[in-house]
């Protein structure tokens, strides 16, 4: 029993993680999110695949995210342990090695490229393939730890799952697969900045240069509006296109109405009103922003499933 | 020989190895069931290699 004694007595023991700390490193939360916009890009498509095909596309893409997750883990753990939110992952709480996540990305990272390649097209593959380059290189080794930007360009990586998913249909980048890309794109940064406002102790201990760190709170109130302003015709457009109809138009305008309301009370305030009561508005912001992205792919899930009893589209 | 209490440890290694086997014999059952539906659609992948006169097919009723 020398395996048990050995250890007892090491802090962490080499390679006796469990199966649950390999799926954490995969970001299963983040995943989620993938499977479901990847899943819309997918069915919303004018062309159909067969079912299993179709599966197997939405589980390589998740996959696909899943490595780039935990190559992120593997270069951020310093930080990672600094953060309150994050210190309980499995690379600083010891339950992994460093180096078992960097084989886990990048094993995973060539099984979901090449498997969506043949599964589906090999654009779709390629648009992988460079979604994990873009999260895990430019975004996790490059822009995260240098630019207060890192968010915008940073939420790239995040928008194309929906693309992929297109693609992975159809074999082509369409108008509609570039609408729904710059929905979670331009959405990133004022979900992401009002998470930066009510845990900005975090960023700062962690050296990340986060709008709130560089450019002071003032600034990062006045992005999420500008953002929020930006975002807003993008669903509506996207709701106007052969993917929408009038149920996503009108989810569009009041989402947006809503969402360009909190933006607007958040640039209205000011730190001392944010401590008084909280942050309640920008968390309620942050948590209607999860929301927004839901319903707003959700409409157009919806608008397709309602096609086949002419009641979707236009 | 006295039988060993099962160690926390070894627990834990099986529930790795289970989720793993698991994981592998989804993925197989996936390639096959990939490769079913491929072979019944024929290879579309391949369907224009013909067009523009870059490869001739045989033709093997004239042939000798």
């Amino acid at each position: 029993m020398s395996d048990i004694h050995a250890y007892e007595r090491a802090e962490t023991a080499p390679g006796e993680a469990g199966f649950g700390d390999y799926v954490q490193l995969l970001k299963p939360r983040v995943m989620s999110l993938v499977v479901f916009t990847a899943m819309v890009g997918l069915l919303v498509a004018p062309v159909h695949l067969h079912p299993v095909e179709a599966f197997a596309a939405i589980l390589f893409i998740a996959l696909g995210a899943g490595a780039s997750g935990a190559l992120n883990m593997w270069w951020d753990a310093d930080i990672d342990a600094v953060m309150r939110r994050t210190r309980s992952r499995p690379i600083p709480a010891g339950r992994v090695r460093p180096g078992e996540a960097l084989g886990l990305g990048l094993a995973l990272s060539g099984i979901s490229v090449v498997m969506l390649g043949l599964a589906t097209n090999l654009l779709a593959g390629a648009l992988l393939a460079f979604t994990i380059f873009f999260y895990a290189v430019v975004y996790t080794m490059g822009l995260k730890r240098w630019t207060p930007q890192n968010i915008v360009i940073g939420g790239a990586a995040g928008a194309f799952p929906p693309m992929i998913g297109w693609v992975a249909a159809t074999g082509h980048i369409g108008l509609e697969a570039v609408l729904m890309f710059l929905v979670i794109f331009m959405w990133t940064p004022p979900h992401f900045w009002a998470l930066a406002l009510f845990v900005k102790s975090d960023y700062q201990n962690a050296g990340v240069p986060m709008l709130t760190v560089t450019h002071g709170r003032r600034v990062t109130r006045n992005h999420i509006l500008a953002y929020s302003v930006l975002l807003a015709p993008i669903p509506v457009w996207a709701a106007l296109t052969s993917i929408g109809g009038p149920l996503s138009l009108v989810v569009a305008l009041v989402l947006d109405a809503v969402f360009l309301a909190g933006a607007w009370r958040i640039f209205r305030r000011d730190d001392a009103q944010a401590e008084a009561d909280g942050y309640r508005v920008e968390k309620s912001f942050f948590g209607f922003s999860i929301l927004y992205l839901f319903l707003t792919f959700g409409a157009f899930l919806a608008e397709a499933a309602l096609r086949p009893w002419g009641l979707g589209g236009w | 020989m006295a039988l060993q209490p099962t160690h926390e440890l070894h627990g834990r290694r099986f529930g790795r190895n289970l989720g793993v086997g698991l994981l592998l014999a989804g993925f197989v059952a996936l390639v096959f069931a990939l490769t079913v539906v491929k072979v019944q659609q024929g290879d579309r992948g391949h369907a224009d290699d013909f067009k523009g006169g870059a490869v001739t097919p045989i033709d093997t009723a004239s042939a000798p």
